[in-house]
């Protein structure tokens, strides 16, 4: 428990009701969507309406040297909001205004707290969009997404979080107020901070508004649907679609086990003798869509696909919920669901996708693969459960071997979902030794004590499962 | 330890803790606060199957913030049973905590049907001690642990078991149905069961109304008393069976949901009750089921009726008996009226039994949405198919002075049914 005297503290600055110390409400803010992390309780949970309190907060932490987790809607998959070390969990959730939108800049400022879903509708009436939509737009904030830096089913075409993000307020782990950016379509003004802060996981500092650039919303769109008796005619259409000149919004697939559950889930007509399923959309002006469409269509029947166009809405609906229920259908499979987030290069997704295959055989475990085929992004899935103490030591090592070969392909290991605690361990892997140093000289500069989300991205003795 | 947990663990393990109910729970909307919402519960469940917390009184606090409303159930990826791991932390607790003087008040008043039936016949004379008439309904004159704004409805002087006779007969019936009424129907409106055996009579069903039928037992159930319960489900599915119809039909989503899910459940360890108890939760429907997939509403008998309505999908109407949409269907097919969804329809009113008695605050922050959704529509009646829901709407629309009338479902249909001219009509028969 942390010493009375520094509750005292948080209370004058935020009042009673906004600091939480009762041992039940402090274990729901032990977790979030990872699976297979520890769920160490917090001391206490702290509450903020505005950017001043932040920065009160902020300096208490630093005064006492206590460990402090930035926390949005705890959706994330890396273990990026628990609390490992014990100390105070900074929930953004009250600070949740839309500050503005701006219809002629094409911009919009929100408070960390905001929805995604709910920028989305309060764009909408103005034609516009904020492409980023990672599966849980209608539950993470805006904070969290941008802290993250997710992206989602739009990816191949719109890109993710850092591509929209112009500006950012952040405090700073000693409590100084920063901004960086603006709504100027240009600016290079020194460094890019902006940049920095993104996908920077509350380890460097607190976010605490964004400005985001938006664009104009689609004016019509064409979604199919194909099927694949063999995994590298699905990944090689993958590659030709983007070769021949088309960009879809969304390029998804579906691998065997997926399809299978999900037909077994929802009944809703799945070819399962088919090895994969693309679900393609493509977006934008009608004569261009019409276009794109005949080419992907072309493609599909080069690679012995069979097709199926969505003819109207409720056509594409039902597509769409296909592909929703993939997640769904895998988790209620087993209690525990692992779920991943190997990138390739693109040309890489057949490689990747036998791999996966050949590594649910050799650890004897049932993995289901979906994702957004389009930018190399996979989450195979693993489907386990937790208690199992031995089938949990094969998932750690198929994990293990999944990201070795990601990296080995030339890909990362996080397309969207971040570093966390689940990944830290990895990571010189990737970067090297020099490349992990550089992330820690930065580290060291912003936040000198480490109490700034301490054990994530391999900063202060972060750990994951591995 | 618990049982009782132990019993619920393979909904308790399915949680993968994505969080995709945090876009639905009315609670969390309001707080925003992660014990709230039904992943925090779900986690607390775990964390005393674990050991790592007591059955505490905060505890306790925080299992009583549910409405049951199953919006996390309908949304959950995994199909995690939400509202029974709460109804059954709250058995839990509630044995091993004890209850609290009015819950146990109120679990010896329903559990006995007698004294009930006095009770209420007290409470409707002394009703005008300590409440004054409003425009709307009964406010409290003294704090009587009730919130002094709240407006309540009037008890009805004569309850519905008083005004139907037990059978009430139509020539060369096609269907004998028995109508399980409820408290709130009986008491309150007794004006829907009318219109139930108006309209259920005009499509050549026979009603019988068991007099000895009291409440439910879903009030307990959801305060955690479980075995008064079960005793009152013991009672209901042998009166019900002796009475030898073909249906059982209810008003009340949460009354459709004790004869079909929770009676089969509690009776499922004895013999012979449980074949009752099942074959009776096969043959219950809403009287919105019973409309739509029983007996079809016969259209031909519908009336114009000119009005301008928009309907209230109470939350164990649409997701606890699985009937959304039916009730609106049928509404639509009145003549003349128009009809304006809400953006919502299904969104909970707050109500949620006796919670908007205990957390009256929050369960208003919860009706102002709705009551937004209402204004939005621009219709002058919102129809619902529950009674509590009614005394939640009825509450709200006089706190913010709006002009709007709640009416069942069934009571439309039997002003659409006999000609009313306009359905304020209703309000008259109460
Ligand atoms: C079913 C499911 C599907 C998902 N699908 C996708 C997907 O398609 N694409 C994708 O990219 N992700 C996906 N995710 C992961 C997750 O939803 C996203 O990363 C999301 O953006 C996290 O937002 P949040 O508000 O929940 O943040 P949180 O989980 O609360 O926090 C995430 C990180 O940001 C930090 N943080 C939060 N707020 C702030 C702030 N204001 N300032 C500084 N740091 C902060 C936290 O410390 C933590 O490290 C999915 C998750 C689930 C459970
Ligand atoms: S939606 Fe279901 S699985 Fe997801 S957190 Fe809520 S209860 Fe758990
Ligand atoms: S039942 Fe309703 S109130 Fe209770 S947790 Fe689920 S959504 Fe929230």
């Amino acid at each position: 428990m942390l010493q009375k005297e520094i509750i005292n503290e948080l209370v004058k600055i935020i009042g009673k009701e906004n600091v939480i110390t009762g041992r039940e409400d402090l274990l729901c803010y032990s977790y979030d969507a990872t699976p297979d992390v520890p769920d160490p309780l917090p001391d206490v949970v702290v509450t903020p309406s505005n950017t001043g309190q932040v920065s009160q907060l902020v300096k208490i932490a630093r005064r006492f040297k206590v460990p402090l987790y930035p926390r949005g809607s705890g959706t994330n998959l890396s273990g990026g909001t628990v609390p490992l070390k014990g100390g105070i969990v900074l929930s953004l959730l009250k600070m949740a205004d839309i500050v503005e939108v701006d219809a002629e800049n094409l911009t919009a400022t929100t408070q960390p707290g905001v929805i995604i879903q709910d920028l989305n509708n309060a764009v909408a009436p103005h034609g516009l969009l904020y492409p980023p939509d990672p599966g849980t737009v209608a539950t993470a904030t805006m904070g969290g997404s941008v802290a993250e830096c997710s992206g989602g089913l739009r990816g191949l075409k719109y890109g993710v979080t850092k591509h929209y993000v112009m500006g950012l307020e952040v405090v700073l782990a000693d409590g100084q107020v920063a901004r960086f950016g603006g709504k100027t379509v240009k600016n290079v003004t020194a460094l890019d901070m902006v940049k920095l802060f993104t996908g920077s996981e509350g380890t460097l500092g607190i976010i605490t508004e964004i400005i985001v650039r938006l664009i104009p919303a689609p004016e019509s769109r064409k979604t199919m649907f194909a099927a694949f008796n063999d995994l590298s005619d699905a990944g090689n259409a993958v590659i030709s679609i983007v070769k021949n000149k088309v960009i879809p919004a969304t390029l998804e697939i579906m691998d065997q086990v997926t399809i299978k559950t999900v037909e077994n889930f929802s009944k809703i007509g799945l070819p399962t003798d088919a090895r994969a399923i693309l679900l393609i959309e493509v977006d934008g002006i009608p004569e261009v869509v019409e276009r794109e469409a005949d080419t992907v269509l072309e493609v599909i029947k080069n690679n012995n696909g069979k097709v199926q166009m969505a003819r109207d809405d409720k056509e594409r609906d039902g597509l769409w919920a296909a592909r929703r229920t993939a997640l769904p259908a895998l988790a209620q499979v087993k209690p525990t669901t692992v779920l991943e987030d190997a990138t390739v290069p693109r040309s890489k997704i057949t490689e990747m996708l036998l791999a996966l295959e050949e590594i649910a055989r050799k650890y004897n475990l049932q993995i289901g693969t979906f994702g957004h085929a389009g930018d190399g992004n996979l989450h195979p899935t693993i489907l386990t459960d937790e208690r199992d103490k031995e089938e949990m030591e094969r998932v750690h090592a198929a994990v293990k071997e999944i990201f070795e070969k990601a990296l080995a392909l030339g890909g990362t290991l996080s397309g969207e979902h971040g570093i966390g605690m689940a990944k830290s361990g990895f990571l010189e892997w990737e970067l090297g030794a020099g490349g992990v140093g550089v992330l820690h000289k930065i580290k060291n500069a912003l936040d000198p004590e480490g109490i700034l989300n301490p054990g994530k991205m391999g900063f202060n003795g972060g750990t994951g499962h591995e | 330890m618990s049982n009782r947990l132990k019993s619920i663990e393979h909904e308790i393990i399915k949680c993968m803790k994505c969080g995709n109910c945090q876009a639905v729970c009315p609670l969390y909307k309001e707080t925003r606060a992660e014990n709230a919402v039904a992943r925090g519960k779900v986690q607390l469940a775990a964390a005393v199957l674990s050991g790592k917390l007591d059955y505490t009184a905060e505890l306790a606090h925080r299992f009583d913030l549910c409405l049951t409303c199953m919006a996390c159930v309908s949304n959950c990826p995994c199909g995690v049973r939400v509202d029974r791991v709460v109804l059954e932390a709250r058995a839990a607790l509630a044995e091993k905590r004890g209850l609290s003087f009015p819950h146990r008040v109120a679990a010896a008043g329903l559990a006995r049907p007698a004294l009930m039936q006095k009770g209420m016949k007290a409470a409707g004379i002394a009703q005008s001690f300590f409440f004054k008439r409003g425009e709307r309904g009964m406010i409290p004159r003294f704090p009587v642990g009730l919130d002094l704004k709240r407006v309540l409805p009037v008890l009805a002087k004569k309850d519905l078991k008083e005004q139907l006779p037990e059978k009430n007969a139509v020539e060369n019936p096609v269907m004998r149905v028995a109508l399980f009424a409820g408290c709130v129907t009986n008491y309150v409106y007794p004006g829907v069961g009318l219109a139930l055996v108006e309209v259920l009579n005009r499509h050549g069903v026979e009603v019988v109304l068991p007099k000895q039928q009291h409440c439910c037992g879903a009030p307990l159930l959801i305060h955690g008393i479980k075995d008064t319960a079960k005793e009152m489900a013991v009672s209901h599915v042998h009166m019900f069976d002796a009475a030898g119809v073909d249906a059982v039909v209810t008003v009340c989503g949460t009354c459709g949901e004790a004869f079909r899910h929770h009676y089969p459940e509690f009776l499922s360890g004895q013999a012979k009750d449980a074949g009752k108890a099942l074959s009776l939760a096969g043959r219950t429907y809403d009287i919105a089921e019973f409309l739509t997939d029983v007996v079809p509403l016969d259209h031909t008998l519908l009336g114009p009726l000119d009005t301008h309505f928009t309907y209230h999908e109470p939350c164990h109407v649409g997701r606890g008996l699985g009937a959304a949409g039916k009730a609106e269907k049928l509404l639509k097919a009145i003549p003349r009226a128009t009809y304006s969804p809400m953006q919502d329809p299904g969104g909970c009113c707050g109500g949620a039994g006796s919670f908007s008695f205990e957390h009256y605050k929050l369960a208003s922050q919860v009706l102002d949405r709705k009551l937004r959704d209402i204004s939005g529509t621009d219709a002058g009646v919102v129809v619902t198919g529950c009674g509590s829901c009614r005394i939640q709407l009825n509450d709200g629309l006089a706190q913010r002075e709006m002009p709007q009338r709640v009416l069942h479902t069934v009571e439309m249909l039997a002003h659409s049914i006999t000609g009313a001219r306009e359905e304020g009509n209703c309000n008259g028969r109460q």
